[in-house]
């Protein structure tokens, strides 16, 4: 069950960056966002994997899961959807200001939609 | 008390010329010398104590971490050294008073000397050895802005800014010697550090420490090799280059030798260093203030020959050296400063400084000649003169000293031919100038005398040479005792400080000295004909040569680092990463812990298998966004899944809601960003964006597999403890959330709440293009707004608020909470704008959401000030159990108003994000809407 999660961790991790390696906006954020999912598993596991741990406190609960990560991964969750929102409409603005969407602010040629 | 005012007085001073305007320059010149005043009679007032041996001091406790205390002392060294900086920095202000132009700024100029002035005085009163340093630096900065005084030219920019890098290089080396002392002695306490010789001599520490402070006391005091500077700074206006040249700033170097001399003197290292040091200096600057041209440069350079003998005194190891090293020391500022303030009237009343230019002055100024004749041959160590008193001990001690061994005898013929070229540009110096030839031509004008009180200070001083030549034992001995018994921290050798000492070695060094000075000047056009074979060397443009390389380099580091491009950027980040973390994995002996692990079930593995499917596919598929957008809501979903397989349910809802606003949010974003992602990249970044990943992922699943089978000492057990019994709930997360780690939360809501503003102000007059159609050219579709998702969303908006008010109240004790919960309430109200358009959601809904994120960030604070009120620290929680008719007992805890908080900002934030984007898409529509209609 670890070596599962791990993997998964790091197939996420990989996914992300291998998108946040590109060179057009929306790709980098989209590879950003599943970047930070895996980060949010990772932490989220410091606390080891418990199954049917208890979610409050209570005099017949067997035993509990690390409630330290799930705050810290509850927190870091909405501010990723932050991170997340702010990067894209920062690539919203340069496109309308720069004329591009790619990352360097190259302004690269590219099919003009017409405006209407 | 009276300590604190001798050095705040002149800090005071450096405040009153400003108030001062530069037409009343006699009242401006008042102004400032009066607090100096002051503080001299304070000084002298504690002079008879400080004599017989007492040491006032005074404390402060400043910065106690650091070990930093505002802490001064008055003992001999530090007497001798104020009587200097206050006595001739009362002549300076004099002098500067009439010798500036009307074109100068005067107050600015009197600001910065007084500023100066207070440095110095710190530096020397100094009890504490991070407070030495701090005046140290100081003086840096306030000498630079002296010597760059008239910044218009070039010269003295350039030489104001050698200044400053070469002094302030060494005043960092300085700080780190220090605090390398302090390490070893574990005090910066004066009086502790200077008690502690044998602690600190026997430490394998002692040597770099001993380096690194002798390299900022050889770079303030312009010692081989770093003597370069202190000739360009004589681009500093005459009475800068007399106060800072002759009695402090340079001074300062030699007074730390001093005032260290009793904790780091007496080894093997410092005979060598410092006495070898010194040696070379005397002779390097005195061969070249022989030949050079300009009448400051000729100063400059035997300043700094004057220096390297002081130190070489410092150097010797023997305590009637040091007594020696202090008399020049008071001597050399006497004549000169006076020297100086020679140069700088020649130079105020013929308009040139170059000797070449100049002879024949005394005809003009016959005063003037008088003056510098006297200090000049004080200078050359001729009898009856403070100069020669000191010489003569000097020379006296080199033929004590066990340097060299065996070649003992270098050292007094090397001293001797120092003193030889010492009173043969002091011949130079005087003749040159004032006599030898008729009159002078080429002049631009007409010398003449110069004012009276422009000669004053010169007089002064020159009356202080010979007094202190002719009756030493009544001027001098008393405070050179008191020093000397400061600055060696056991009691003085007993001083005979006479003219005569009857006919002995010492004397017949004097003598050869005297007439060797006249023999070399008379053949000095063979040494300047020897000299021009050498090619010129400028200092100043070798310096500024390795500033520009400098600065080449790193602009060269820069543009190659920081080219712009954020590619460029990650593939740094992640490489160090990489380095990083798989530097640490290869630490370790096994991948695997000595935890057992737990079995996976087949829903499990079915779960992994669908989220790393959706994971890759989302990077493969990234061309066509949409796929590639569609996929993330499935890594996003499973996610949620994972936090509840593994008891997580406070995360698994949150992720939930979040991956829905995530997904709209993209959506939205992706109708005005290009559909498809163009093929550019090539091959070979394919694949290196490929291996960079696969290995990034496979540390980063490496770790997390290392980390899970370790077992972890977490510090939770504390709040599955305490939940209940300090925070007043049984949902533990939510507990943490609001009150154990409140002041974390409330700084998220804040980032929360600026992102959502920072996005407000992003979309604002956001200029973009509106797609009327897909990347394949379909239009959309004019059926805007599907009929039943509009009628079942509005019946479900009071359920979702329902829903949220649950979530909302019951998370204190079961899981949910202001986060979860303002994140339901956002999604419902997202529904009505999706359902019905942003027109329909906004005549409905038309409050703004800004006040809404802000409301609830205050909230959140204001919660934790109240805790203030009652006494408590900032965001302490308060619960108690209340009864309520009807509901029952309720619990209520001001975490929960902390939640309320929470619960705003999360609304306000999402929405603020949400339907601002969203108006976006309508900004063009309206007017078209109603043409059709």
């Amino acid at each position: 069950m670890e070596a599962l999660f791990a993997t998964t961790t790091g197939i996420l991790a990989a996914s992300g960056l291998y998108l946040a390696l590109r060179g057009r906006t929306f790709p980098v954020v989209v590879g950003l966002t599943l970047l930070s999912y895996a980060v949010n598993l990772f932490l989220f596991s410091t606390g080891g994997l418990t199954t049917d741990g208890a979610a409050v406190i209570s005099d017949s609960a067997g035993h509990y899961a690390d409630p330290l990560p799930q705050a810290l991964v509850l927190t870091a969750i909405v501010i990723g959807f932050a991170m997340t929102a702010f990067s894209v409409i920062l690539a919203m603005r340069v496109r309308g200001d720069v004329g591009s969407d790619h990352v360097n602010g190259n302004r690269v040629d590219e099919p003009r939609e017409d405006k209407s | 008390m009276s300590l604190l005012l001798i050095v705040l007085l002149p800090l005071l001073g450096s405040l009153l010329p400003l108030l001062s305007s530069n037409q009343r320059r006699h009242r401006c010149a008042l102004l400032t010398a009066a607090m100096p005043f002051i503080a001299l009679l304070v000084t002298l007032r504690e002079t008879p104590g400080v004599l017989v041996g007492e040491v006032p001091r005074m404390a402060f406790s400043w910065v106690p971490a650091l070990g930093l205390d505002l802490a001064f002392r008055l003992d001999g060294l530090s007497l001798l050294f104020v009587l200097l900086i206050l006595g001739i920095g009362l002549l300076i202000i004099l002098y500067a008073r009439h010798y500036l132009s009307a074109a100068d700024n005067m107050p600015r100029f009197y600001a910065y000397l007084m500023l100066f002035m207070t440095s110095m005085l710190g530096i020397v009163m100094a009890d504490n050895l991070i407070l030495l340093w701090m005046f140290w630096e100081l003086t840096s900065l306030s000498s630079f802005l002296l010597i760059g005084f008239w910044s218009h030219q070039s010269a003295a920019r350039k030489g104001a800014r050698m200044a400053l890098a070469v002094t302030g290089m060494g005043g960092l080396a300085l700080l780190a010697g220090f605090i390398l002392i302090g390490q070893i002695v574990g005090s910066f306490d004066m009086q502790t550090v200077l008690d502690s010789r044998d602690v600190i001599l026997a430490d394998p520490r002692y040597l770099p420490a001993l380096l690194l402070v002798l390299l900022g006391a050889f770079t303030k005091s312009a010692q081989f090799p770093f003597q370069f500077w202190l000739p360009q700074a004589m681009a500093a206006p005459t009475p800068v280059s007399a106060f800072l040249h002759s009695a402090t700033m340079v001074k300062a170097g030699v007074f730390l030798l001093a005032r260290m001399h009793p904790a780091l003197a007496g080894s093997q290292e410092w005979l060598y260093l410092v006495s070898l040091t010194g040696l070379v200096t005397m002779l390097f600057g005195a061969y070249f203030a022989l030949i050079k041209l300009d009448l400051k440069t000729i100063l400059a350079y035997s300043t700094v020959s004057h220096l390297g003998l002081i130190t070489m005194l410092f150097g010797l190891n023997s305590q009637m050296a040091v007594v020696a090293g202090l008399f020049h020391i008071l001597n050399h500022a006497t004549f000169k400063a006076a020297l100086f303030m020679t140069a700088g009237i020649v130079d105020h009343e013929c308009g040139t400084r170059d000797i070449r230019k100049l002879k024949g002055l005394w005809r003009y100024m016959p005063m003037t000649t008088v003056l510098a004749t006297i200090t000049a041959a004080s200078m050359a160590g001729f009898p009856l003169l403070n100069g020669f008193l000191s010489k003569e001990m000097m020379l006296a001690e080199t033929l004590e000293t066990p340097l060299l061994g065996g070649l003992a005898w270098l050292i007094p013929a090397l001293a001797t031919i120092g003193s030889i070229l010492a009173a043969a540009y002091s011949l130079r110096y005087v003749r040159n100038t004032f006599f030898g030839g008729n009159r002078p031509r080429e002049l631009e004008k007409t010398p003449h005398e110069a004012p009276f009180p422009l000669r004053l200070p010169v007089l002064v001083l020159a009356i202080m040479c010979i007094i202190i030549g002719l009756f030493p034992a009544f001027t001098a001995t008393g405070l050179l005792t008191a020093a000397a018994d400061a600055s060696l921290t056991i009691p003085a050798p007993e001083l005979h400080l006479s003219i005569w000492h009857g006919f002995n070695l010492p004397l017949l060094m004097s003598a050869i000295a005297l007439t060797g000075g006249l023999i070399v000047y008379v053949l000095r056009q063979h040494l300047f004909t020897f000299h021009r074979q050498f090619p010129a060397r400028d200092s100043l443009a070798i310096f500024e040569g390795a500033v520009q390389r400098l600065v080449g380099f790193t602009q060269w580091a820069i543009d190659t680092l920081e080219n712009g491009s954020l590619q460029r950027y990650m593939l740094w980040v992640v490489i160090s990463a990489l380095v990083v973390s798989g530097m640490s994995l290869m630490g370790i002996e096994a991948l695997k812990g000595e935890l057992g692990v737990q079995e996976a079930d087949p829903l499990l593995i079915v779960g992994a298998v669908i989220t790393c499917f959706a994971g890759l596919a989302t990077a493969f598929l990234h061309r066509r966004r949409l796929i590639s957008l569609i996929m993330l809501s499935v890594v996003g979903l499973m996610a949620s899944l994972i936090f509840a397989r593994f008891s997580a349910p406070d995360l698994a809802l949150t992720q939930l809601a979040v991956e829905v606003v995530t997904v709209i949010l993209l959506m939205l974003a992706l109708f005005f960003l290009p559909q498809k992602t163009p093929k550019e990249s090539s091959a070979s970044r394919i694949v290196r964006d490929v291996l960079l990943a696969a290995g990034f992922g496979g540390v980063v699943a490496s770790l997390n597999y290392a980390l899970l089978t370790r077992p972890l000492n977490s510090i939770s057990d504390y709040f599955l403890e305490h939940s209940v019994s300090g925070g007043g709930g049984h949902n533990v997360v939510n507990v943490i959330l609001v009150d154990f780690r409140g002041f974390d939360t409330l700084g998220e809501i804040t980032v929360l709440c600026i992102a959502g503003i920072g996005i407000y102000k992003l979309l604002n007059r956001l200029r973009l293009f509106m797609p009327s159609s897909d990347s394949e050219g379909r239009p959309w579709s004019p059926d805007r707004y599907p009929m039943i998702l509009a009628s079942v969303s509005q019946s479900l908006l009071p359920m979702a608020f329902l829903v949220s008010v649950f979530i909302f109240l019951r998370g204190h004790n079961a899981p949910g909470g202001g986060f979860i919960a303002g994140l339901v309430t956002a999604v419902a109200l997202i529904l009505m704008y999706i359902a019905h358009g942003v027109e329909w959601a906004q005549q409905r809904l038309s409050f703004q959401y800004q006040p809404i994120a802000v409301a609830g960030v205050a909230i959140a604070a204001l919660t934790g000030v109240g805790s203030w009120i009652f006494g408590y620290p900032f965001l302490t929680s308060a619960f108690g159990h209340f009864h309520i008719p009807l509901i029952g007992d309720v619990e209520l805890a001001t975490a929960m108003l902390f939640d309320l908080g929470v619960y705003l900002t999360v609304v306000g934030a999402t929405l603020m994000i949400l339907a601002n984007l969203g108006k976006v898409t309508t900004s063009h529509r309206p007017s078209k809407q109603k043409e059709k209609a």
